[in-house]
């Protein structure tokens, strides 16, 4: 078993130069590809030789460079905050936007733009956060998270009923609320990330940064406690502790990518299970591989979003909800939903 | 022998076992029903007197103008919700028993979101009538039902849950796809599409009321027929195959019965949520039998969908409230209700 672990490790640096060149491809594909197809040559000089009075240069460093680097962060705070929520519930299935945590997120930033006029998204980044942690504490709750592995299903039931309840009420406010509520929230409820700018790009960063750390601290813990809670306990660990921080970090990084890009579902699902196929179980390396892959799959999906119905874009949420779906499909299918 | 709780009927070579009880049940909820019809009719921007609603619905000569209201107006809708809300409940008392699963609801299970998906593509493609929408919501319907059947068939496990899962996953892709459909057209029929979507009963005529009520009148007697050999069939497959039932030709009949009749409901309203999960829950409760309750449950939706009507017309602030929307939020707390009473 020692080999086999040692094995996938050493398959880690691969697929860490696999995700690199994924995502510098999908970068430059980012930025050549849209409603106004820019070649390569022109991308390139907007970097090297930046005319401000030239509109090719102008879409590229105002509108697409934000735009990828925001699908990148918030890509793998979805990704890190679905491999530690796989971790601690030892459910295969778990992910933020399934279990509501994201609708969560959502119903708050849209309830604190109703009632209290909020604009700016360092704004309602705070009510991003408050959602994702009582949608996610209710969630765990409800559906006995820390025992998920004995009753898989009731924890994903828990959160479909949440996610209704949840979509429901934000359709409701928004549809009540004023005209520029309507306005700002649509494309958001969606999950798109045309035109947040870059304050959304630096608020994500910071979550990132802040939520990725502690995550990243946790992941040696989280590795003990996946033989179950009494092995974590006689090897000197506090479950409720680590649980606690865990989902203090799902909050932070489910909450600030919700509030930058709205609820966006399948990419916490999917980049976790990319990354156990190259490293195995190991968390240390599984976190910021996860972070890698799923930048890059929320990349890909925007780029799609942006061809498939042109002239029109359709969110890249939407378009993670599509190619994601089959996913867990095949996840449901295939694995006998046991213990992970 | 004659189990408890029942009697027993004789008509010359027939004979009927029935439940007091549930024919109690069954009358109260008529009543109810009834009153809430009542109040319904004479509600809206022009109030009318219960006597009035009756003079109209009698299309007496003297009061034209109650006459017109009702019979044009609020008779359809009325009728469309009590049609709707009572396909709903006994599609949803039959997938319940073929899912053994109280959360096996044609909602959860996605079969509504590809009705819908059936729909949208309609309005959005071929700019479709009434008619036609509804025709391809069942078709799309059948075809989701048959997918998320055919998935979920394999071996592995989950049982009856791999179905729930399945269809999750599925509801989800279709709901993506909607989405997707709804940009590609042109913004007329994309705002007839999020009408659609978010389940409505305004504007209804008598084009609704038809398709739904032949529906209705073909399939519901179709699944009360079916009743008791599903009730043997959740005891197993093995014992109900002893008893002598014929498990695969009684589902597939069951399940395209209820898929039928969910299609059609949702082409006539659009999606609303809530009903066929909870109606039959609901009535099982008050009646207490341990049949599958079809009709029970036809009738609890019914009163269900007749309510929720009444609920959005009587919205405090002014609120806009679609019955889609207003469904949805009430059947997801009482998804989570469920998951809480398995803890005792």
């Amino acid at each position: 078993m020692t080999t086999g672990l040692a094995l996938a490790r050493s398959r880690a640096p691969l697929g860490y130069a696999v995700g690199l060149a994924a995502t510098v491809l999908l970068v430059l594909a980012s930025f050549a590809v849209g409603s106004r197809p820019i070649p390569l040559p022109e991308v390139a000089a907007a970097f090297a030789a930046y005319q401000p009075g030239n509109d090719l240069h102008l879409i590229v460093r105002e509108l697409r460079v934000p735009r990828a680097l925001l699908a990148i962060l918030v890509g793998a705070g979805l990704g890190m905050a679905g491999t530690v929520m796989q971790a601690v519930t030892r459910n295969p299935l778990a992910e933020p936007g399934l279990l509501g945590v994201n609708g969560g997120a959502a119903m708050a930033v849209v309830l604190g733009a109703a009632a209290f006029g909020l604009t700016a998204v360092t704004q309602f980044v705070w009510f991003g956060f408050l959602g994702a942690g009582l949608a996610g504490a209710a969630v765990f709750f409800l559906g006995r998270g820390h025992q998920s592995g004995a009753d898989p299903v009731r924890l994903l039931l828990a959160g479909a009923g949440l996610s209704i309840v949840l979509g429901a009420a934000v359709s409701l406010v928004i549809l009540n609320a004023g005209l520029e509520v309507l306005d700002t929230f649509r494309g958001w409820s969606a999950g798109s990330l045309e035109g947040r700018g870059m304050a959304a790009v630096w608020t994500m960063a910071v979550a990132l940064v802040i939520g990725g750390a502690l995550a990243l601290t946790l992941a040696p813990s989280l590795n003990a406690l996946a033989m179950g809670e009494s092995m974590g306990r006689a090897l000197g660990l506090h479950p409720q502790r680590i649980w606690g921080l865990a989902c203090l970090s799902v909050m932070i990084l489910a909450g600030a990518a919700t509030a930058t890009a709205g609820p966006i579902g399948f990419v916490g699902l999917v980049a976790p299970h990319m990354a156990r196929a190259v490293t195995g179980p190991d968390n240390r390396d599984l976190l910021p591989l996860s972070a890698l892959f799923a930048g890059c799959l929320l990349l890909t999906a925007d780029i799609i979003g942006r061809v498939i119905v042109a002239p029109d874009e359709l969110a890249a949420g939407i378009v993670a909800t599509i190619l994601g779906g089959p996913f867990f499909i095949y996840v449901v299918r295939r694995f006998r939903l046991a213990r992970l | 022998m004659i189990p408890a709780g029942q009697r027993l009927l004789r008509l010359g070579g027939c004979s009927l076992l029935w439940r007091p009880r549930t024919l109690a049940v069954g009358a109260v909820l008529l009543v109810v029903a009834g009153a809430l019809a009542l109040a319904l009719l004479g509600m809206g921007t022009i109030r009318l007197t219960p006597d009035r609603v009756l003079a109209g619905l009698m299309g007496s000569e003297d009061d034209g103008m109650a006459t017109r209201i009702v019979r044009l107006l609020r008779l359809p809708r009325l009728l469309t919700a009590a049609i709707v809300g009572a396909s709903l409940g006994a599609a949803g008392a039959a997938f319940q028993s073929i899912s053994r699963n109280a959360l096996g609801s044609p909602d959860v299970i996605g079969f509504t979101t590809g009705a819908a998906t059936g729909a949208i593509t309609g309005i959005v493609l071929f700019q479709t009538g009434p008619t036609e929408t509804a025709l391809a919501a069942v078709g799309a319907g059948l075809l989701t039902a048959f997918t998320v059947l055919a998935l979920a068939r394999q071996r592995g496990a989950g049982g009856g849950y791999r179905l729930i899962l399945i269809g999750i996953g599925c509801g989800a892709v279709l709901t993506g796809v909607n989405t997707m459909l709804m940009v590609k057209g042109g913004i007329d029929q994309a705002m007839a599409a999020q009408i659609w979507l978010a389940g409505s009963l305004t504007g209804r005529s008598w084009s609704h009321v038809g398709p739904a009520f032949v529906a209705m009148l073909l399939l519901l007697p179709v699944l009360v027929v079916n009743a008791r050999r599903l009730a043997l069939l959740e005891m197993g497959t093995d014992i109900a195959t002893g008893l002598g039932i014929h498990v695969g030709r009684t589902r597939m009949v069951a399940v395209l019965a209820a898929v039928g009749l969910t299609s059609v409901a949702t082409a006539s309203t659009g999606p609303i949520a809530f009903i066929a999960l909870a109606g039959p829950q609901i009535a099982r409760r008050l009646t207490r039998a341990p049949e599958v309750p079809i009709l029970t449950g036809a009738l609890t939706g019914a009163v269900l969908l007749l309510a929720a009507d009444l609920l959005g017309q009587v919205a405090p602030f002014r609120l806009t409230l679609p019955i889609g929307l207003t469904t949805g939020l009430l059947g997801g707390l009482y998804l989570m209700v469920v998951l809480l009473q398995r803890d005792r």
